[in-house]
């Protein structure tokens, strides 16, 4: 008895420990919501794949994803989502879509041109030897701002501003008229020899350039300016290599000798190989959501709900008495549970999501009244309140798990054939109907069993409590 | 309480329920043919935008003004306290602009609210994904309703019970989507996500009380008690009409607060919910049961 009384502390404690956690964590680990509740902008590209080869999709749509990525994260949004799709079309056979979510940016032209712009290749020059000494100087000023201790080593808790530096050491560089627009094709090619690795020679992947006419003629005579001195190769605002020109070069032929691997090398001549995307894409589909929009429903979403369960609350204590307290405990567990979940995993929440839940909560209000319905009826029989608590709890049982059973073969299905809305429903709604199981089977048990006496009459009031108003 | 003993005139008077339940199953499907489902922008494929003024114009100031920029078939409609909802095909980007400030009118601040466009492969991609999704339910619904029951074959065979249930499941989605395609109700993507809640709350109320005449049953058995099957499900029923009238009303309880409290993107949600509720708590107790009781009829005859 002190063991189940224990085990019900046990419960509560957990459900106040879990609440507390949600709300304090709330500052530095909010739920993470939807872009139709969190405001944003959500865009479909169908992306063309009529020129890759069947067996290079896969590998072509990765390349597509990381570089529309790649680009978004250089403007600093906040957790993006990038992703690719295959959709079937029934008859028409497939077509691979990228999805991009940009939460926060409720502006669709800065969305779309945020994925459109296209960075390329560039060929720059360098800055003149005042803009030289400019640069090393602010570098200095940088560095020198910085808090140090006696060995030269930062002090805890300041770090280089990196960003200000990269931007301070693009600025060496100038650029030139020569850009990825005149290129014809790139190659990737294994330079002969190279380094030595393990005792076998390595041979270092490199990228090869070839210009068409006009480019091959800017080519030139960049490199005539610049004999002697670096030209820097840039890659989407990024510098990948800077070598030194020693002589002129014409026929419009040139390399990239970064420090690649194999496959960024071949990404990288992919991409400068079909322009600024390794596949061209085409917008099908934008949802954007304005901030206050997504605010008030998160507001009146959470109002009503809150609303919802403080009336169910009332509704189950006026019929069920005690037991009905117990089930408002059990609920409350439940939705803590859930909440921590939505928390942890993480579960991005959108209102289907969100509907999904509260549906759940329903099937976790079902599960306590099928137990105390069938306790009443063992109560009626003549059975002490312990027995009646037992045997109610394993009569129901069945009903629960197979009418919850049935509800998770729905989800599984919906999570499986939905949309990407559908699944969101379908995702709350049978990690729900789980956890409400789980609560169902332990929490409302326990607590039941550890205010049933095993033996004995009970107090009239005890009687009281565990009937319902309307069966005398 | 009166209830429990009110059951057998469900079983005796099943005649009666069954064809109510037939009949309005046939007439929201001839509403629903007739009138047609309002599909929304997202499985028609076209463009919404919604956008709020600090001081509304009126919509024939906008209405005039996006005509003259060439939109000639949109749907301006107002939408909450200081804002217009426009509907127009689907619409490239440049035409987005040109929609965009064409709406900018009078020089009265505006804020896009949402802008929502979707290409026709994709409105006809949630069509039929949604229709998958409702088939492959159905029948994962039939198969594990006759595995969970599959130890009860007398009178009727395992499999009935699965059939049941998704008769009663196509009876709770049909009722409600007849009803609100008679209140006009646009269909949009929350909207099934109401259809699909209701398979599930359908399908779990309906299996409650299957699960009573299955105890009862084997109950039966064990006793070697003989028993009609029609009074084995007229007490399955009253065994379980308190919990399913308590259940719904729990439900009902929240979706109000949901219906008249919560955001308005969910009030088409929650009367979907609602409807779906009622008619699901309904058909559990007068039509699943029966039905079953129907179906021992014609295989063998009752020992009355």
């Amino acid at each position: 008895m002190l063991k189940i009384r224990l085990i019900a502390f046990t419960f509560i404690v957990l459900g106040v420990f879990l609440g507390g956690y949600i709300y304090q964590s709330q500052e530095t680990q909010p739920f993470k919501l939807g872009l139709d509740l969190s405001g944003g902008s959500y865009l479909v590209y169908r992306a063309d794949i009529s020129e890759v080869d069947e067996g290079e999709i896969s590998d072509s749509m990765d390349a597509l994803r990381d570089t529309i990525e790649r680009r978004i994260n250089a403007f600093g949004i906040a957790e993006p989502n990038v992703n690719t799709e295959t959709h079937s079309l029934g008859v028409e056979g497939t077509e691979q879509r990228l999805v991009v979510e940009l939460p926060g940016v409720t502006d669709l032209d800065e969305a779309v041109d945020l994925i459109g712009q296209t960075p390329f290749l560039e060929f720059k020059s360098e800055a003149s030897l005042e803009e030289q000494e400019r640069i090393n100087d602010e570098i200095e000023v940088l560095v020198s701002s910085l808090n140090t201790d006696e060995e030269g080593n930062l002090v805890a808790g300041e770090e280089f501003d990196i960003n200000a530096i990269m931007a301070l050491e693009s600025q060496r560089y100038v650029n030139s008229p020569l850009t990825g627009k005149y290129l014809e094709k790139a190659q990737l090619q294994f330079s002969q020899g190279g380094i030595q690795s393990g005792g076998s020679l390595q041979s270092q992947p490199i990228i090869a350039l070839s210009f068409d006419r006009e480019g091959a003629d800017l080519f030139e005579e960049l490199t005539r300016n610049n004999i002697g001195r670096t030209i820097a190769i840039f890659l989407d605002g990024v510098i990948v290599s800077a070598p030194v020109v020693n002589q002129a070069i014409s026929g419009g032929q040139a390399i990239i000798e970064g420090s690649f691997t194999i496959d960024e090398a071949k990404e990288t001549v992919g991409r400068l190989n079909s322009g600024a995307l390794p596949i061209p894409i085409e917008l099908i589909s934008t949802n954007t959501i304005g901030p206050t929009l997504g605010q008030d429903a998160v507001n009146a979403g959470v109002f009503a709900g809150v609303l919802g369960l403080i009336l169910v609350g009332i509704v189950l204590v006026l019929w069920y008495r005690l037991p009905g307290l117990i089930a408002v405990i059990a609920l409350g567990i439940y939705t803590t549970i859930m909440l921590w979940m939505f928390k942890t995993i993480p579960i991005t929440l959108t209102s289907a999501g969100i509907t999904g839940f509260i549906i759940s909560i329903g099937i976790a209000v079902d599960a306590n009244i099928l137990i105390f319905e069938r306790m009443k009826e063992e109560l009626k029989k003549g059975a002490n309140r312990y027995a009646a608590v037992e045997i109610g709890f394993k009569r129901a049982w069945a009903s629960i798990r197979d009418a919850n059973i049935s509800s998770i073969i729905s989800a599984v299905f919906l999570f499986w054939f939905g949309t990407a809305l559908i699944k969101g429903f379908a995702l709350t709604f049978g990690l729900g109907i789980l956890i409400s199981m789980f609560t169902a089977v332990t929490v409302t048990r326990f607590l039941l069993l550890s205010l049933a006496k095993k033996k004995g009459k009970s107090s009239k009031i005890m009687r009281f409590l565990y009937q319902n108003g309307f069966n005398k | 309480m009166v209830l429990t003993n009110s059951h057998m005139f469900i079983t005796k008077y099943r005649k009666w329920f069954i064809s109510f339940s037939a009949i309005l199953v046939l007439t929201g499907i001839v509403v629903i043919g007739s009138i047609g489902l309002d599909y929304g922008i997202e499985f028609t494929g076209g463009s919404v935008l919604e956008v709020s003024y600090e001081q509304k114009p009126e919509i024939d100031i906008l209405r005039t003004s996006l005509f003259e920029g060439g939109f000639e078939n949109v749907l301006v409609q107002p939408f909450g306290d200081n804002g217009y909802v426009v509907k127009t095909q689907t619409i490239s980007e440049e035409d987005r602009k040109a929609l965009v400030s064409l709406m900018n009118v009078e020089g009265s601040e505006m804020s896009i609210e949402r802008y929502n466009s979707i290409g026709p492969s994709v409105g006809r991609e949630l069509r039929t994904k949604s229709l998958y999704a409702l088939i492959a339910v159905s029948l994962g619904i039939i198969l594990f309703v006759a595995y969970a029951f599959r130890k009860v074959t007398y009178p009727i065979s395992s499999w009935k019970y699965g059939i049941v249930a998704v008769i009663a499941l196509l009876h709770d989605i049909i009722i409600p989507i007849g009803i609100l395609t008679l209140l006009g109700t646009e269909v949009d993507t929350l909207y099934v996500v109401g259809l699909l809640s209701i398979l599930g709350l359908s399908v779990n109320d309906t299996i409650v009380v299957f699960d009573r005449i299955r105890e009862s049953l084997s109950d039966n058995q064990e006793k070697n008690k003989k028993e009609s099957f029609t009074k084995t499900v007229g007490n399955a029923i009253g065994q379980t009409i308190t919990r399913s009238i308590f259940t719904s009303l729990t439900l009902l309880v929240v979706l109000l607060a949901l219906y008249f409290r919560g955001p308005a993107a969910t009030q088409t949600l929650s009367l979907v919910l609602l409807l779906g509720t009622l008619v699901g708590t309904y058909s559990s107790i007068f039509l699943a049961s029966p039905l079953l009781t129907m179906l021992v009829g014609k295989e063998k005859k009752d020992v009355q």
